[in-house]
């Protein structure tokens, strides 16, 4: 297995696979709708074929070979024969600065994602909402893996993130519900949609004022608990606020949240977290995880510590909120409950607390398994948490726990074995 | 007046089903020092299976093979679905907590979540998404003390959940399961020493809080007799709160606490319009956490994280 396998494709930079998967996904768009029919399906799989093999178990053979055909094949061949270009490419990008290579890299995993999501509307979807639950998962994981407190007030955080966006957005653009008439042109919104968004992670921020304050008298489940009934306080309060239409929802945001803009949101969110993590007020979060005391003896400022992690932590929980009240362009309080929550912390935990890798795993593998098992219908919430179950039992800090992201590391071009020597 | 006393009597019936949860938190989280979260969904399930063994000894009672009234149904029905969830607890500590002992406490926590999930979902596949409903089985009677409207029915939650806690807290005091639940939650690491079984006793303590769970499961269908599936999830979850707002492992703490949760919501809706019940109850919760943040019982040491 290793040989056939894991062998060929390891000298593979970042950059060589970047390639082959965006060489597959052009080609599924160019060939995929021909092929998925002389394949026998009636239309382009849409999410790798799980929905069809699980839909019509005969179908099973032309889904699978679908998937070798279009992506698996394409992606490996390209691989192994763009290695030694790759490399030399990469190795003259790194001598660059840094932001040359990582703008290249990113740019090739935009146009993947970009191409891969173009055939139809529900890819788009899909990815959109997989990505911001990678910020919410990132940012839960700053202060539920990093910090190592059990904290339940994201889905709060989310809230108020989408509710205040969604009023600056449609109060201001849209329509006249919130302040009087609409003073500002639809065609000034897309660059005013940021501001919108951040002003919503600040208020989300304050808000977790509610949380970091309480958490430098007491830990772990009296925390918990305060989080929690900050999570129902929140919830209960848009409720009870008319002037955002209370349970009905607030809807008819407009649709600025497009993938290009939240793909670059969660490029800024992972790269901020990345950073934060790894500077010295993320290595100090570990150490009040770790012994609170001993870290206070040793000079961190542990309350400064906390309420750092919380405020930013909420920061972007606001920010992924309102990036998601604009993809679906609806949101309802009961959205932001304890379901969320639950989803929330099976991400996190399924991928690995005090990892950003982990927690771009985790969110990206759970919104995925959701959306490929739909077909199961309610079997899906019986197989999802077994899984997760199984995960924690065999691995109960999560897949891929207590790593870190070095993005230096990462672009490096794959030496032979004996030029390291 | 009339009015405070009638919201009285509700809010003690309230603060019952709240009681007899947060109990059963209490007690596993005394022990292992984790919160089971799928408490809630035992209650769930607890009703549910109270509502089975219900419809089969109606049935068994009126095929005329074994003459039994109401009353005596109600009772076996509260007895056997007591007995029967217990196991259902066990099983829960058996997969999902005692692979994880050593782990990191928020693992547990998770997969506590994750039972929860499958027990609504199982329940959701079994069962429909039909919602059934609890039979009457015993007549409501209503009684007027001078104004205020106390049913029999209130009374008899009432006081059967406060037997219970009662019998509990006997049971911790004075037996030696108990005595060896109170040296487990005294120190985890020495009682295996001292010859405790120490798997033996978690299971019993989730056996108990199950017990307890579907014991206020087959009240709230006697109350309320509309079943769902997902009508543990927030019965569960302000039970919890309610569990810790106690203390840790206070058999007393958990009971008040639990009434005094009931006692908020009710009297919050009295003044209040009803929708800012949870607001105001929940402010309420955070300002007591703020000044006590250990609970009415807990004695403040520091819950050191074993992640």
């Amino acid at each position: 297995m290793r040989r056939y396998f894991r062998t060929p494709f390891s000298r593979v930079p970042l950059l060589g696979w970047l390639a082959g998967i965006l060489i597959a996904v052009a080609l599924e768009r160019l060939a995929g709708a021909p092929l998925a029919l002389a394949l026998g399906l009636t239309k382009v799989p849409v999410l790798f074929g799980f929905v069809i093999m699980l839909k019509k178990p005969a179908l099973i053979p032309s889904a699978v070979l679908y998937v070798l055909l279009i992506y698996a094949a394409p992606t490996a061949v390209v691989t192994r024969l763009s290695i030694s270009p790759a490399n030399r490419l990469a190795a003259w990008l790194v001598r660059l600065p840094m932001a040359i290579p990582v703008a290249v890299h990113l740019g090739l995993l935009y146009a993947a994602l970009h191409i891969w999501a173009e055939i139809s509307d529900y890819r788009v979807l899909v990815l959109k909402l997989t990505l911001i639950a990678v910020m919410v998962t990132l940012s839960l994981n700053v202060i539920n893996g990093y910090m190592g407190e059990f904290s339940c007030s994201h889905p709060g955080f989310m809230a108020i993130g989408a509710y205040f966006a969604s009023v600056f957005t449609v109060g201001l653009f849209v329509n006249d519900q919130f302040f009087g008439a609409v003073f500002l042109p639809q065609a000034l919104g897309p660059f005013l949609f940021p501001i919108a968004l951040i002003l919503g992670g600040f208020l989300a921020s304050f808000g977790a004022l509610a949380v970091a304050i309480p958490s430098f008298r007491t830990r772990g489940d009296y925390l918990a608990i305060i989080s929690l009934a900050f999570l129902f306080i929140v919830k209960s309060l848009i409720e009870n606020l008319e002037f955002v239409r209370g349970p009905r929802g607030l809807s008819g945001q407009p649709d600025w949240a497009t993938l290009p803009t939240v793909f670059l949101w969660t490029v800024l969110c992972v790269w901020s977290i990345n950073n934060f993590v790894r500077s010295t007020v993320g290595k100090a979060l570990n150490a009040v995880r770790d012994n609170e005391m001993a870290a206070g003896a040793m000079t961190v400022d542990t309350r400064r510590t906390k309420i750092v992690a919380f405020l930013f932590a909420a920061f972007w929980a606001g920010v992924a909120g309102g990036l998601f009240a604009h993809v679906l362009r609806y949101v309802n309080p009961s959205t932001f409950g304890i379901q969320k929550l639950a989803e929330v912390l099976a991400m996190v935990y399924f991928g690995g607390l005090n990892s950003v890798y982990g927690s771009i795993v985790g969110a990206v593998s759970i919104s995925l398994l959701g959306e490929a098992l739909r077909p199961l219908e309610i079997f899906k919430w019986i197989i999802i948490p077994l899984l997760l179950i199984l995960v924690m039992i065999y691995r109960p800090t999560g897949l891929i726990a207590f790593k870190d992201l070095d993005v230096t590391a990462l672009l490096q071009p794959k030496r032979k074995p004996e030029e390291e020597a | 007046m009339v009015i405070f006393l009638q919201n009285l009597v509700n809010a003690l019936q309230w603060g019952s089903f709240y009681a007899l949860i947060a109990l059963g938190y209490s007690m596993v989280y005394s022990i292992l020092m984790l919160f089971n979260f799928a408490h809630g969904d035992i209650f769930m399930v607890g009703s549910y299976i109270g509502f089975g063994v219900s419809m089969g000894l109606i049935a068994l009672a009126s095929s005329g093979l074994v003459a039994m009234p109401n009353w005596l149904i109600l009772v076996l029905t509260i007895l056997f679905s007591m007995f029967l969830t217990s196991f259902v607890g066990m099983i829960v500590e058996r997969v999902g907590y005692r692979p994880l002992r050593d782990a990191p406490r928020a693992s547990a926590a998770i997969t506590g979540l994750m039972i929860g999930i499958i027990l609504e979902t199982g329940n959701l596949a079994l069962l429909g998404a039909r919602r059934v409903s609890f039979p009457s089985l015993i007549e409501t009677t209503t009684y007027d003390v001078s104004g205020v409207f106390v049913t029999n029915k209130k009374i008899m939650i009432v006081v059967v959940s406060l037997l219970l806690a009662f019998a509990l807290h006997q049971f911790v005091r004075r037996t030696r399961w108990g005595m060896a639940m109170r040296a487990m939650a005294f120190d985890f690491a020495v009682v295996p020493l001292m010859g405790v079984p120490v798997n033996t006793m978690a299971a019993l303590t989730f056996a108990i809080g199950s017990a307890l769970a579907a014991a206020a499961g087959i009240l709230f269908g006697v109350a309320y007799p509309v079943l769902d599936p997902y009508m543990g999830i927030l019965f569960g979850w302000k039970a919890f709160v309610a569990a810790i707002l106690g203390g840790r492992g206070s058999v007393m703490g958990a009971t008040l606490a639990g009434f005094l949760l009931g006692f908020t919501e009710i009297f919050v809706a009295m003044i209040f319009p009803s929708t800012l019940r949870d607001l105001i109850a929940y402010s309420i919760i955070l300002l007591i956490l703020t000044v006590r943040p250990h609970g009415f019982f807990g004695e403040p040491y520091s819950a050191r994280l074993r992640l």
